[in-house]
């Protein structure tokens, strides 16, 4: 597994600071752990009491509302496609960017298929869990295939309308 | 179905990659390589189940490793007067072409064999 | 019609080199048959039973004699010569090979023409009015609205992996040629009490498994807000919809087990919450697109068209080709010309490359090189000058386009079914096909009047069965081709879904079924009573004894 990170010079191959807890293992005593949303709701004083980056990762069933009280002290929202075609996190993502003001790491993980990666982007997750080998070489081929927007999201993207009229 | 069946028979039914077009396993008994055949009656057929599901291994087999065809699975023939002939009617369509335009398919390309 | 600008090639284009890259992936085996047919699904091509099935769209209906020809083209160079018009704007070939898709979609951008989302957990192509910018009563043309959809649904971002497809339809005027009531989303333009143009949005009609007509979620939504309007619901559907069923993903179960009441609640909740973005239309947008539909350059025509009178008064089949085919133009002098592609004993909605080239020429020779499809199947010429419908009559019936029979018993919409499609349960064509046999009598067809068959191979209902005044419907039985038979459906203002008559019939009752549900009809119709009229006034039990026997 690969995680890929989109950055303004580029995607890169980075390396996973986050455990993944297991809802039934112990809490280490140091370093980041990306928990499920059952997790935190349980345990939330313990997790954000340790000095470690927190962070939660949400089924697509679990609605972004249920931590949107809570963003500015996690370091991680992960949103998981549980099969590439479950679209629901797409919308999840971009109500944690637009409506709710999260500005840290927005992860996609679980079937993330390659051809999605320039929606992902658009609705704004910027790490990427992927399977295959060649990861970097595939979200370099889809990433920026189609030149033209037509819709405004939260990444800014200048659409057709904009540049219509000129306004970008 | 028909009164003319004599045997359960099976073959390996198939679309080919490159066009879609439907195809055939041929495989002799205990080979490990098959040609995927536009004509039904150059199809393997396999009269028992033993050799239906070898047939079938073989075909998915390919399928996966040469990426020519798409979706192999077994269908069921009668062997008639004309030839072999799938007992159900979605695979007699499927063997033959359009029924709405029997100049197309491969009821068509028989005619001109 | 919409001309694109360079953004709307450029984005045509890429994906055409996008899918050129990924059909070379998966014929070198790079890519396998599970990771290329969403890929590829994406772009329109399915695999039917004989082969590939490329499905391209006519965005609303409308296109122009250059596109007609370049669907021609292709009929003739990369399939066997013919192309199926569906009942969602779409054209199909039935015979493309995946090596050359990428070559016909290139075809296809040249001409400001795409395969995209045709197929699908997306928001497919819009559908619209076939009168649209011809007809009388319409607040505003649709097609503008269908093309700012159009652009907004193309590859967005966070609609592209929905619970199930989505289909929207656009109508400016009453009276409903779109069968708006039967769509995830209708809208119908409408006017507020300060006369001020908008929308009433209908959600959750469809058709399939079960089938609903649509509830009113707002009764008038302002212009500039209809694309933030479509945004807020199509997010509560995209985290609402079920995705445990494929059969009860659609957005009319949502609404249904949800409640429109509550839906509704949700959807303007969420609306308020991005009614100001970024979405809302600028004018000088919306007004950019609404030029590209301005009017054609209509001459000053007088109201009389003597030699079409002349022509009606000593011709009989004229005269039922003008009756049928031909419907009133919102301009003097001007006329909206049907090309029915249901001839007696042909696969509905099947054209020729031939008689697209000719229906090019003639939209080019009387109608300013503009075309419609309908999703009844058939074609228009939208802007015809009346008095030249004689000789646009005479070389449609040179090219055998001239069946006078829209609206009657005969325009049966027919989907592809066995013949064709790798899900049908049976054959729907040849039903088709053998009841316009049946009916080929020309007094006969005129005595029935207006009788809408429509004809499905499965519970996908691409075939309308249900809003069919007779709707039949392809079902499997211990490995027979069987057919259940409903009368009662509708699809325009008055939308109703039909009733199951009863246990269904083999292929070679079906046809003696509907003559005798005919029969019913015109022992009990009232004087200038339609079939559904009647209907609506016996109920079925008239029908059920003809058919079955007395109970
Ligand atoms: S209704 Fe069924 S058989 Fe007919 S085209 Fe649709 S999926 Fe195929």
């Amino acid at each position: 597994m690969a995680l890929l990170e989109s950055r303004t010079d580029g995607p890169a191959l980075v390396e996973d600071r986050f455990v993944r807890l297991a809802d039934d293992a112990a809490l280490p005593a140091e370093g980041a752990v990306l928990v499920s949303l059952v997790r935190f709701e349980k345990e939330r004083a313990a997790l954000l009491a340790r000095k470690a980056p927190l962070g939660v990762w949400l089924a697509s069933n679990q609605t972004p509302a249920a931590i949107s009280n809570e963003l500015d002290r996690l370091a991680l929202v992960a949103l998981d496609f549980p099969v590439f075609s479950d679209g629901r996190a797409f919308s999840s993502a971009r109500l944690l960017r637009e409506r709710y003001g999260y500005k840290g790491e927005l992860r996609a993980i679980g079937d993330v298929l390659c051809e999605q990666l320039p929606f992902m982007l658009r609705s704004g997750f910027d790490t990427f869990e992927m399977k295959s080998p060649k990861a970097l070489e595939e979200f370099r081929a889809v990433v920026g295939e189609v030149r033209v927007v037509y819709q405004p999201t939260g990444d800014g993207r200048a659409t057709a309308i904009d540049r219509r009229l000129g306004r970008r | 179905m028909g009164e003319e069946v004599e045997d359960m028979d099976q073959v390996v039914i198939a679309n080919r990659l490159s066009d879609g077009l439907v195809v055939f396993l041929a495989a002799a008994p205990g080979s490990l390589q098959g040609e995927w055949k536009l004509r039904l009656e150059q199809a393997s057929v396999a009269s028992d189940d033993a050799r239906a599901q070898e047939l079938l291994a073989l075909g998915v087999a390919a399928a996966r490793q040469e990426q020519k065809v798409i979706e192999p699975y077994l269908i069921e023939v009668e062997r008639t007067a004309e030839g072999l002939r799938p007992t159900l009617y979605r695979e007699r369509i499927r063997c033959q072409g359009p029924t709405v335009r029997t100049d197309l398919g491969k009821q068509a390309e028989a005619r001109e064999v | 019609m919409y001309h694109y600008d360079e953004y709307d090639h450029a984005l045509v284009q890429d994906r055409v080199a996008q899918f050129r890259r990924q059909v070379e992936r998966r014929l070198a085996g790079e890519l396998t048959e599970d990771q290329f047919r969403p890929l590829r699904l994406m772009n329109g091509l399915y695999l039917q039973l004989h082969a590939y099935m490329l499905r391209i769209a006519i965005p609303y209906g409308t296109l122009d004699a250059r596109q007609m020809r370049k669907l021609a083209y292709i009929a003739r160079r990369y399939d066997k010569g013919y192309g199926h018009f569906t009942t969602r704007h779409n054209m199909q070939f039935n015979w493309p090979k995946l090596e050359e898709t990428p070559d016909i979609l290139a075809e296809l951008a040249s001409v400001e023409m795409h395969a995209i989302q045709t197929s699908g957990n997306c928001i497919r192509n819009v559908t619209s009015d076939q009168y649209a910018g011809a007809a009388e009563g319409e607040i505003e043309d649709p097609r503008i609205w269908c093309e700012i959809i159009r652009q907004w649904s193309t590859l967005h971002p966070e609609f592209s992996f929905l619970p199930r497809k989505f289909k929207i339809a656009v109508t400016g005027s009453e009276a409903d040629r779109a069968a708006v009531k039967v769509h995830d989303i209708g809208l119908i333009m409408r006017r507020d009490g300060a006369g001020q143009a908008g929308f009433e949005v209908i959600v959750g009609g469809g058709l399939g498994r079960t089938p609903f007509i649509g509830k009113t979620i707002r009764p008038f939504l302002p212009k500039e807000d209809l694309l933030s309007y479509l945004e807020a619901i199509l997010r509560v559907y995209n985290q609402l919809g079920r995705r445990d069923n494929k059969f009860k993903a659609r957005i009319k179960v949502t609404v249904h087990e949800t409640g429109a009441e509550e839906f509704t609640r949700l959807v303007e909740a969420e609306w308020l919450q991005i009614k100001d973005s970024a979405l809302k239309l600028p004018k000088q947008e919306v007004d950019r697109i609404a030029r590209h539909f301005e009017p054609p350059a209509f001459r000053v025509l007088s109201k009389t068209a003597p030699a079409t009178e002349a022509r009606i008064a000593r011709d009989r089949d004229f005269a039922a080709w003008v009756r049928h085919n031909v419907a009133a133009h919102k301009v003097s002098g001007y006329a909206i010309a049907n090309i029915s592609l249901k001839p007696i004993g042909k696969p509905p909605g099947d054209a020729t490359a031939e008689q697209m080239d000719v229906v090019a020429d003639l939209a080019d020779a009387f109608s300013f090189g503009e075309i419609r499809v309908t999703h009844a199947q058939n074609l228009v010429l939208p802007h015809v000058e009346r008095d030249r419908l004689p000789e646009l009559y005479d070389r449609l019936a040179a090219a055998g386009l001239a069946a006078s029979n829209i609206g009657l018993i005969s325009d049966i919409i027919a989907c592809p079914g066995l013949d064709y499609c790798s899900l049908a349960n049976a054959r729907s064509i040849p039903i088709a096909e053998r009841i316009t046999e049946r009916f080929a009598d020309r007094d006969r067809l005129e005595l029935i009047g207006e009788m809408q068959i429509k004809s499905s191979g499965c519970i996908n209902a691409c075939g309308h069965h249900h809003v069919g005044h007779i709707g039949i419907l392809g079902v499997d039985r211990k490995g027979e081709e069987h057919y259940q038979v409903q009368i009662g459906g509708s699809a325009s203002e008055d939308a109703a879904l039909g009733r199951i008559l009863g246990r269904g019939f083999s292929a070679d009752e079906v046809v003696d079924v509907v003559e005798k549900i005919v029969d019913t009809y015109l022992a009990h119709r009232n004087a200038g009573e339609t079939f559904i009229e009647t209907y609506r006034r016996i109920g079925q039990d008239p029908f059920k004894e003809r058919v079955y026997g007395a109970a």
